[in-house]
């Protein structure tokens, strides 16, 4: 079902198929691991083993006599400047005095085969002095610095009107998220190239060609122009490609042998070698009135940063502004850090900091409904958003805020069936664990639940946020360059229908991502290149459009006002011209060419009290889940998920459907099964043996029960991002149908067989306080 | 060479994507690094290293194998058949499913579900059930199974549940 309040456009909307999906059903797309070049090296990287130590010696004599080994390289190797950072340059390019995390790079190989480069790795002798690692973030607020720059990553509160406002009634909770990873299927991989002038080009699957560009580029101390960073096919990103991973080591080690150097990650290194998902820590208190008004709302919030900066501001500025959940909260008082500890660094994840606070309001309005005797759909339509309404930052909602149109989309959708266990045969795939541990028929419980979400869509906080976009018509065939990375989301699909919408025209041609030429398209994250690098494509079409429309008036001889865009076409008042805009322009014999930035409108900081006008634009979403659980085994199996999006408008219908799709299962995985488990600073489980993501079993079919169009004012063709929203409410509406299915006040994601099965073992009372963990 | 020293290279002739290949390869290379690195077939694609993702699945004599798990030398005097030779000059008619239906985003896993069809009998899945099932040993982290499950009933005539 799709509510459409929009106009519909000639190409715009339709399902256009990708361009690139002929390429990659063959098999002949070139992923970056794909590529190579004759006599290239391989490149390897050595890791700290400990997650805190102080480096007493290193020895590289021995990898550097190894036959075949072509360099080794140490932190005094790296000419420019020292260290690197999305947001700050925090972190070592190679650890020289100490080690803040399992998986720290501390040197780099090439050698004439990866084998080699592996064996030279490990031949590199670091003599470690072993500290001991600050590993819990509550403890790293009053720790010894992990870092000079102290423990406190970021902090931010929220403070709005009363905070001493008490309603009739209170509910407290305590909930946690652990650490999600991404799990993109094409590890981290690049090839660099020297150009024997000192430069170099890299060609690399990443989220953000131009950040990448600055940060080689200092550490290389070689001039930007001379430090061309291409996109190589890209195997998923999901946020995890927005820092670094290799790509300044691997430039070092093409300039300084000279030669052609590639690295791949595997898997383990994979889970090593990028950001998380921040784990959570959240404690709620939450009042309302008697008749379920939300009178305020209180979350002190603590997120593990691990040991670097990376994205973790901009993460924990979601998080405190987005802790309430999207209800009218005229009381607020919320307390946002994040601690630097010796665990792996977190950054970037699909619908970073709304994920995991969703998980607790969201919990958490269920129980203020328990504690009301209300139904808790009911208890939300109260307190829901609407247009007009303003945030807990002060910031007044502008354009569509269909939350209640979500909610009530998402609760009418019809149930799937009740199943009839009686006959069902132990080892029916249907049962919560499989063919596996299959679970006992007749003690499976089936619950319903029902989260709601939002997020800000592109960059906030007053950052620069821009996209540059060139389109070049010349005989009638639209070339559009952009450095906008096409992560597997469908970012070139889009562009096309969107050239081709302005242009008249399906002759649209994208030209290679690279920093060569063009300027920055950002970053491909926080939902926002549709609106992005979609905007600065349309504005330079747009552009050439109207220089097209000047040639012909001159060619045909009538007055420029005589003349119109319309629908991708040329046309005059008396019908006379009436051509789409690229063939008018190939009969003016001209070649037209335009390069256009968009930027979105200017955001504000939040100050100290949390308040501010610090987001451009807000996305929402709703889901409905339901699961069968069996209460002996604690296996949860979830049986379908549906869910209402905020789109503004649809670009592509499949496309869009697809993104809520993946989006879900990632939220699905990481209400039942997905955590990275570090104990000590150690990544207990870094492969797909034991980080599970849902296979095609356990994800069950998604059901869109709508797609809210309303076109939002001031984005190109009002459409909005659609990235995240699906990542945000998915994981809170199964751990509602949990609790529905079970009565255990399970409060943590994932939820983990025994936090179900322990809870209703004989001799527990099921429900009464907090199942799974317990505050420290 | 001494008898106890162990034998590091071997020679191998095998037939890939109908070409007769011979090739003297390390006895502890695997069948995934073979194609990939020195055949330069690089549509195969490995994910995880340890037989779980599917992605570097490829038919061997006739059965899906997951390249990752299986040595070069175990392909001697065998025939294998990559996602290029399943493709030949077009798309195949489930490539063609995966496109028209949006089965695949990033593409990384589609080379691993195209070859994992391709030796399936489609008259053995009656339902979608089925479909999940045969398609759960590989993994896609960008579409959620729901269209690639919808490319292959639509391909296979099998109505949705
Ligand atoms: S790479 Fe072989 S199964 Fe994953
Ligand atoms: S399409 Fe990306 S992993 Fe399947």
């Amino acid at each position: 079902m799709i509510v459409t309040k929009a106009p519909p456009l000639p190409r715009l909307g339709k399902s256009l198929r990708r361009p690139d999906g002929m390429a990659k059903a063959r098999g002949v797309f070139k992923f970056s691991s794909d590529l190579d070049e004759p006599g290239m090296l391989w490149g390897h990287l050595v890791r700290s083993p400990h997650p805190a130590a102080r480096i007493a010696e290193i020895d590289i004599s021995p990898a550097r006599a190894m036959a075949g080994a072509a360099a080794v390289l140490l932190a005094g190797d790296v000419p420019g400047r020292p260290t690197y950072g999305l947001n700050y340059p925090d972190q070592p390019v190679f650890a020289s005095d100490e080690v803040r995390h399992v998986g720290e790079v501390v040197a780099a190989v090439a050698a004439d085969h990866p084998l080699t480069a592996r064996r030279a790795a490990e031949a590199v002798a670091v003599r470690y002095e072993v500290g001991e690692p600050v590993t819990d973030p509550e403890v790293a607020l009053r720790a010894a610095p992990v870092h000079p720059l102290g423990n406190v990553l970021a902090e931010q509160r929220v403070v709005r009107g009363d905070v001493a406002a008490e309603g009739d009634v209170v509910v407290e909770g305590y909930y946690e998220t652990g650490m999600q990873d991404q799990a993109f299927l094409g590890t981290e991989a690049a090839l660099a190239v020297p150009d024997g002038q000192g430069g170099i080009d890299i060609y690399v699957a990443t989220q953000w060609l131009h950040i990448d560009q600055d940060q080689i580029s200092a550490s290389l101390g070689v001039p930007h122009d001379q430090v061309r960073v291409h996109l190589a096919g890209v195997g998923g990103s999901f946020g995890a490609r927005e820092d670094l991973s290799m790509q300044i080591p691997l430039c070092l080690l093409a300039l300084r042998t000279g030669r052609a150097v590639k690295m791949v990650f595997g898997r383990e290194e994979s889970f090593l070698g990028h950001v998380h998902r921040h784990p959570a820590r959240m404690w709620y208190r939450h009042s309302a009135d008697r008749s379920g008004r939300l009178v305020k709302v209180e979350a002190r919030i603590l997120l593990d940063g691990g040991a670097y900066l990376s994205s973790s501001p901009a993460v924990l500025s979601n998080v405190a502004c987005f802790a309430a959940g999207p209800y009218r909260v005229p009381n607020a008082f919320v307390e946002a850090t994040c601690a630097r500890t010796n665990n792996p660094p977190c950054g970037a994840m699909r619908g970073f900091g709304s994920v995991q606070v969703c998980v607790a309001h969201e919990a958490q309005m269920d129980r203020l409904a328990a504690a009301l005797g209300m139904d808790p759909i009911e208890l939300r339509r109260r307190n829901a958003l609407r247009p007009g309404d303003d945030l807990v930052t002060g910031q007044v909602l502008e354009g569509a805020v269909p939350v209640i149109e979500l909610l009530e989309a998402c609760s009418s959708a019809p149930l799937p069936p009740e199943r009839h266990w009686e006959t069902t045969e132990p080892g029916d795939l249907a049962l919560p664990g499989g063919s596996g541990r299959a679970a006992e028929p007749l003690r499976v419980r089936r619950g319903v639940g029902v989260a709601l979400g939002f997020k800000n869509i592109m960059f906030s906080c007053a950052f620069d946020d821009y996209s540059v976009a060139r389109c070049r018509l010349e005989g009638g065939r639209v070339t559009i360059t952009t450095a906008a990375a096409e992560v597997g989301q469908g970012l070139v699909t889009l562009l096309h229908q969107i050239a081709g919408e302005v242009l008249g025209t399906d002759e649209v041609v994208l030209a290679e991502a690279s920093t060569v030429g063009i300027g920055s398209a950002g970053s491909t994250s926080a939902s926002r290149q549709s609106v992005m690098t979609g905007g600065a494509v349309q504005a330079a079409c747009q552009a050439v459009a109207d220089a097209v429309l000047a040639a012909t008036a001159a060619r045909v001889g009538v007055p420029r006002a005589s003349l119109q865009l319309a629908g991708g076409r040329v046309v005059s008042d008396d019908g006379c011209v009436d051509v789409p805009v690229a063939e008018a322009g190939a009969l003016c014999g001209e070649c037209f060419e335009e390069t256009v930035t968009y930027q979105h409108a200017a955001t504000a900081e939040l100050d100290e009290k949390g308040q501010g006008d610090a987001h451009v634009a807000f996305v929402f979403s709703a889901h409905r889940a339901v699961v069968d659980v069996d209460v002996d085994l604690g296996l949860v199996k979830v049986v379908e998920m549906t869910t209402a999006q905020d789109v503004g408008r649809v670009l592509n219908p499949l496309q869009l459907v697809g993104q809520i799709e993946g989006g879900t299962s990632q939220g699905v995985g990481f209400a039942v099964m997905e955590e990275l488990i570090v104990e000590h600073g150690r990544v207990r489980n870094p492969s797909f043996t034991d980080y599970a993501i849902p296979t095609a079993l356990d994800m069950p079919p998604v059901r869109i029960a709508a797609l809210v169009q309303e076109p939002q004012p001031g984005l190109p063709f009002g459409a909005k991002g659609a990235g995240e929203p699906p990542a945000i409410s998915s994981t809170a509406a199964v751990l509602a149908a949990v609790r529905d299915a079970t009565g255990v006040a399970v409060n943590r994601a994932p939820v983990h067989p025994p936090d179900i099965a322990l809870a209703l073992a004989p001799g527990t009372r099921a429900g009464q306080g907090d199942a799974g963990v317990t505050p420290s | 060479m001494s008898t106890a020293q162990a034998v590091s290279h071997f020679a191998i002739s095998c037939e890939v994507n109908g070409t007769t290949v011979d090739r003297v390869v390390a006895v502890r290379q695997l069948l995934a690094d073979f194609i990939r690195e020195d055949l330069g077939l690089t549509g195969t694609h490995l994910g995880c290293e340890h037989g779980v993702c599917g992605a570097c699945t490829v038919v061997l004599d006739g059965e899906a194998v997951r390249s990752c798990l299986a040595l070069a030398v175990q392909a001697d005097g065998r025939s294998i058949t990559t996602i290029e030779g399943l493709s030949g000059d077009g798309l195949t008619s489930m490539q063609q499913a995966f496109r028209r239906a949006h089965a695949l985003q990033c593409g990384f896993c589609t080379p691993g579900f195209i070859a994992t069809l391709s030796v399936a009998d489609p008259s053995d899945y009656h339902d979608e059930a089925g479909v999940r099932q045969l398609i759960s040993g590989n993994l896609c982290r960008c579409t959620g199974y729901e269209n690639i499950v919808a490319a292959v009933c639509e391909e296979w005539g099998i109505e949705r549940s």
